[in-house]
């Protein structure tokens, strides 16, 4: 411990925290980000984690992960990773390939015993060697599970109560690193474990121990300090997951619409965590009903569309295959319904924690008959709460399932979020039938213009009628199999989504819109996408960016930007699935792709890659 | 005040001449004017088969949904709105097949729901298939040489979710059905009402053994609580339990007198003596008809509000601006 410390200053700067799906991973990355956004960082964070709860300890199957991207100009979680603080050695192998070259590995060397190294199948007593890590990659080797037995050794706690602390060491060995100052770290532990004096002491006293053990030996590393950013107006903020913020925009929705929230919905992963959300919000007059199964969740919330709520289902990929029938019946139906489909690997079960774009065609298609609806997805963990509100309010206006896209990436991933003041988001006028519609009501009652069907529910007296599944004549709404009739109700349910595009925003080109080459992407992959442009641009390469969110209809102005263009890639995280759509609807652009289906979001660096050989 | 016609919608009913459903959609009718709820409070929710059909032929709101998930579309519609009077319309392939797990479980969550099963053992739609009710042996074109299967008892399904009240009623008896529709709606919870219909097409005589007016005094014991359990055209056969059996004796024969017979109790929660009600098969024993079972319990409905009212009212969190002070706040 001779080297001489080095201050370095950063504009930003990734760590990964990984180790047995037990070790508190996701705790301590959470608690970083957090500390890192008061200090006026912008961040982005990634949960890695297994499907499976509680693999043997130590084993390659119960690693889990946490990274977080911190600094400015952050659009991503990062692709690689500065820091690497790594448990056990089964972590290690896991993670070793995201460590820069001049990255820093902190490990803790109690784990990486003979035992250790063969649970994780290393075959060598020299697993650094084994992996091809990098020589210029420093190596901080921290006994850490024996530091925290002595750092708590006047505790009453159980050996296991102890190790378990030891995950907050590294903490404060990070913080002292990154020079985090510890009061807001035992601020946040306050929030986290104010019910449990004891185990807030415990974890107080080990974050502590983390720090000074850092300062006291001057780890022969640089620490870093990593700038503020400049990039963030002023205000108040706070560090929001997508799933959070999915099920708040849908609070936002009721509160403006002046419709009951009610939500339908069975635990899947990664999309529970909206059900949580939403079960606890009983003060805001939120009913979420856990279900019996995915059909049943649909269709609860079906029902109480039926009788006037804003009514929301929540799933992931096998549940929306699950649900398809009773969206059908929301179209057929022509009532307003929420869909969100926070996406996984896929098909069957498939990677249920990992993160990929693939229902894009299901939701577009998946049903039976001629099944149009609304489609549209949310590009990062914080503008999950604009879409829930927008999918809300477009489904209240427009009397329409609405699917609303977002996946294990931004849904489980935080970033920044600006608090809103529920005074300044858009209106809500939920397409309620006017009173002067008393007694000639119908179940086919629409605008004329607009096609929009009114709404009308039980409670509302002189406006009882009859709605299903069945095929309606288009006057009377009685049941009919009359070909005519069959056909104006498929051309109205048609042109009522099509219509939608009228209210959607206009698309803008971010980059260098005089640029040879349109890069396109929808959904998640905005930052990855952009960061790429900007690099290049920075270089000298001249790029653009048109990025989706809106999906079906397509804003207005789309087919025009994307006509501009001499080169059209377009990026996506499944085999091609907007390219598909976007031939269809453009024929005559000759699309080029680029796609991964790794169950990992893009690396900016991978695109980078590809655009350049454009 | 309601006469039935104010529950009757304008749509010409289009059930084939001879269906039991028929005379149970009349008497329902009746039975919501007598109720006296305005047709704009009841919601009329179905899945789909002939019987879920009934929608259409009546005023009040109504939602034909999709095959088997009435009863979860229905729980949705009270939960949301428990002001409302929510019937569900089934039959028993709709309930019992493709929709048995919404069954038992909007009857394990008591959501009050007053649920119009129609039973008559076969699937009509679809033109002459089993259902989960159809005995076994039963030859349909799906089963050209008879089912292997075995059948469910409906009642046996609603007391084994914990249900809190099961009803009976054949399809041409008018009053019996009348009487259980007026229970099921004063009852909190998932009231189940099995009507034994008749299917002219393609099970024509299902229940013919209970079929004709003068067969039914002697095979049928209509159950009222409270009301000691004789039936007969004399009107003195009646219950006892022999051992752990019940059995039917004759008042004034062996010694026996009306204050031996068993006291239907409708409200008890052992549901064992229900069982053994609900499960009487003819030639030896009648079956039973009425209000077999009601047991008062708080409904799903209910406990959802009064644990949002108990929350909303301990809770600091009024509005969503109180929602947003209540996150850590980082100023920048």
């Amino acid at each position: 411990m001779e080297k001489k410390a080095e201050q370095k200053v950063l504009t930003d700067v990734v760590i990964r925290f990984c180790g047995d799906s037990g070790d508190g991973m996701q705790l301590t990355g959470t608690l970083f980000s957090n500390l890192s956004a008061i200090l006026g960082n912008e961040i982005a964070t990634f949960p890695d984690y297994p499907a499976e709860i509680r693999a043997p300890q130590g084993t390659i199957g119960g690693v889990s992960g946490f990274q977080v991207h911190v600094g400015t100009s952050i659009y991503t979680p990062g692709d690689e990773a500065d820091v690497l603080v790594a448990m056990n050695p089964a972590a290690l192998k896991v993670n070793a390939h995201v460590l820069k070259p001049l990255g820093v590995l902190i490990f803790d060397a109690d784990s990486f015993d003979a035992k250790g190294l063969e649970k994780a199948g290393f075959v060598t007593d020299n697993p650094f060697a084994e992996l091809n890590l990098s020589e210029s990659i420093q190596l901080v080797p921290v006994p850490l599970s024996e530091l925290t037995h002595a750092s708590l050794k006047d505790s009453d706690m159980d050996n296991k109560s102890i190790l378990r602390c030891k995950n907050m060491f590294a903490l404060g060995l990070i913080c002292w690193l990154f020079n985090r100052p510890l009061e807001q770290a035992v601020h946040f532990l306050g929030n986290k474990f104010g019910k449990k004096p004891d185990l807030l002491q415990a974890n107080v006293k080990v974050v502590t121990d983390g720090f000074n053990y850092g300062h006291n030996l001057h780890l022969s590393v640089s620490t870093f300090t990593v700038g503020k950013s400049e990039n963030l107006s002023k205000g108040t903020y706070t560090i929001i997951s997508g799933n959070k913020a999915t099920a708040w925009g849908l609070i936002a929705a009721s509160q403006k619409s002046g419709r009951n929230l009610f939500l339908g919905s069975y635990p899947i992963t990664p999309a529970t965590d909206i059900l949580h959300e939403l079960a606890a919000r009983k003060d805001m007059g939120v009913k979420a009903i856990q279900a019996e199964d995915e059909i049943a969740g649909i269709c609860m919330a079906l029902g109480a569309s039926f009788a006037g709520d804003l009514a929301a289902t929540s799933t992931s990929g096998p549940g929306i295959s699950l649900k398809s029938e009773a969206i059908g019946l929301a179209v057929m139906a022509e009532l307003p319904l929420v869909v969100i489909d926070v996406m996984r690997g896929g098909p069957s079960t498939g990677l249920p924690t990992k993160t990929e774009q693939t229902d894009l065609l299901q939701a577009l298609y998946g049903r039976n008959g001629e099944s149009p609806l609304v489609v549209m997805a949310a590009s990062s963990p914080d503008d999950c709460f604009h879409y829930a509100f927008m999918a809300a309010k477009i489904a209240l206006e427009n009397m329409t399932p609405v699917i609303l896209l977002t996946d294990a990436f931004i849904g489980n991933g935080s970033s920044l979020w600006k608090l809103p003041k529920l005074a300044d988001l858009p209106e809500i006028h939920p397409h309620i039938a006017p009173e002067s519609l008393k007694g000639q009501f119908r179940a086919s009652t629409r605008d004329e213009k607009t096609k929009v069907r009114y709404w009308a529910f039980p409670g509302m007296e002189g406006f009882m009628h009859r709605n299903g599944g069945l095929e309606k004549d288009y006057v009377k709404a009685g049941i009919s199999t009359d070909g005519a009739n069959h056909a104006l109700m498929i051309a109205t349910r048609a042109e009522k989504i099509a219509q939608i595009a009228n209210a959607l925003p206009a698309m803008e080109v971010e980059g260098d819109e005089s640029a040879d080459v349109l890069v396109v992407g929808w959904g998640s992959t905005h930052g990855h996408l952009l960061n790429a442009v900007n690099t290049l641009n920075a270089e000298g390469k001249k790029m653009a960016l048109l990025h989706f969110n809106y999906i079906c209809p397509l804003p207005k102005n789309a087919h025009s930007l994307l006509r501009n263009y001499k080169k059209v890639v377009v990026c996506e995280l499944n085999s091609g699935q907007f390219v598909t759509f976007l031939r269809s609807e453009l024929p005559d652009v000759p699309f080029l792709q680029f796609n991964k289906m790794e169950g990992q979001p893009f690396k900016v660096s991978e695109i980078v890659e590809f655009l350049e050989t454009l | 005040m309601f006469t039935a016609k104010d529950y009757k919608s304008d749509q010409y009913v289009r059930w084939c001449p001879g269906c039991g459903d028929h005379a149970v959609i009349s008497t329902l009718q009746k039975a919501m004017a007598e109720i006296g709820i305005p047709p704009h409070q009841i919601a009329v929710i179905s899945g789909i088969g002939c019987s879920s059909r009934i929608p259409y032929y009546l005023s009040p709101y109504g939602f034909h949904t999709i095959h088997g998930r009435g009863a979860a579309v229905a729980t949705g519609v009270k939960v949301a709105h428990p002001e409302l009077c929510v019937w569900q319309a089934t039959g028993d392939g709709d309930c019992l097949a493709i929709g048995g797990n919404h069954f038992i479980h909007s009857v394990r969550r008591n959501v009050d729901l007053n649920v119009l099963l129609f039973n008559n053992q076969i699937y009509g739609l679809t033109k002459g298939q089993y259902s989960p009710t159809s005995a076994k042996g039963f030859v349909t074109k799906s089963s050209p040489f008879g089912t292997v299967e075995r059948p469910f008892v409906p009642a046996e399904l609603v007391f084994g979710a914990g249900g809190t009240f099961f009803a009976r009623a054949l399809d041409v008896d008018l009053e019996t059905s009348k009487k259980i529709m007026i229970e099921a709606v004063k009852h909190k919870g998932t009231s189940i009402l099995e009507f034994l219909v008749n299917c002219v097409i393609f099970n024509n005589g299902v229940h013919g053994w209970i079929a004709s007016k003068e067969d039914r005094a002697d095979r049928l014991i209509v159950l009222e609580d409270g009301k000691p359990m004789i039936f007969g055209k004399e009107r003195n056969k009646g219950l006892v339990l022999d051992g752990w059996n019940l059995k039917v004796v004759t008042i004034g024969e062996n010694g026996v007198r009306e204050e031996d017979i068993l006291i239907h109790d409708a409200k008890t929660v052992d549901y064992t003596l229900h069982q053994k009600l609900a499960t009487m098969q003819g030639p030896d024993m009648p079956i039973a008809m009425g209000v077999i079972r009601a047991v008062p319990c708080e409904s799903y409905d209910e406990a959802v509000q009064n644990q949002m009212e108990e929350v909303q009212s301990k809770s600091k969190i009024k509005s969503f601006d109180d929602l947003l002070n209540s996150l850590e706040h980082i100023e920048i």
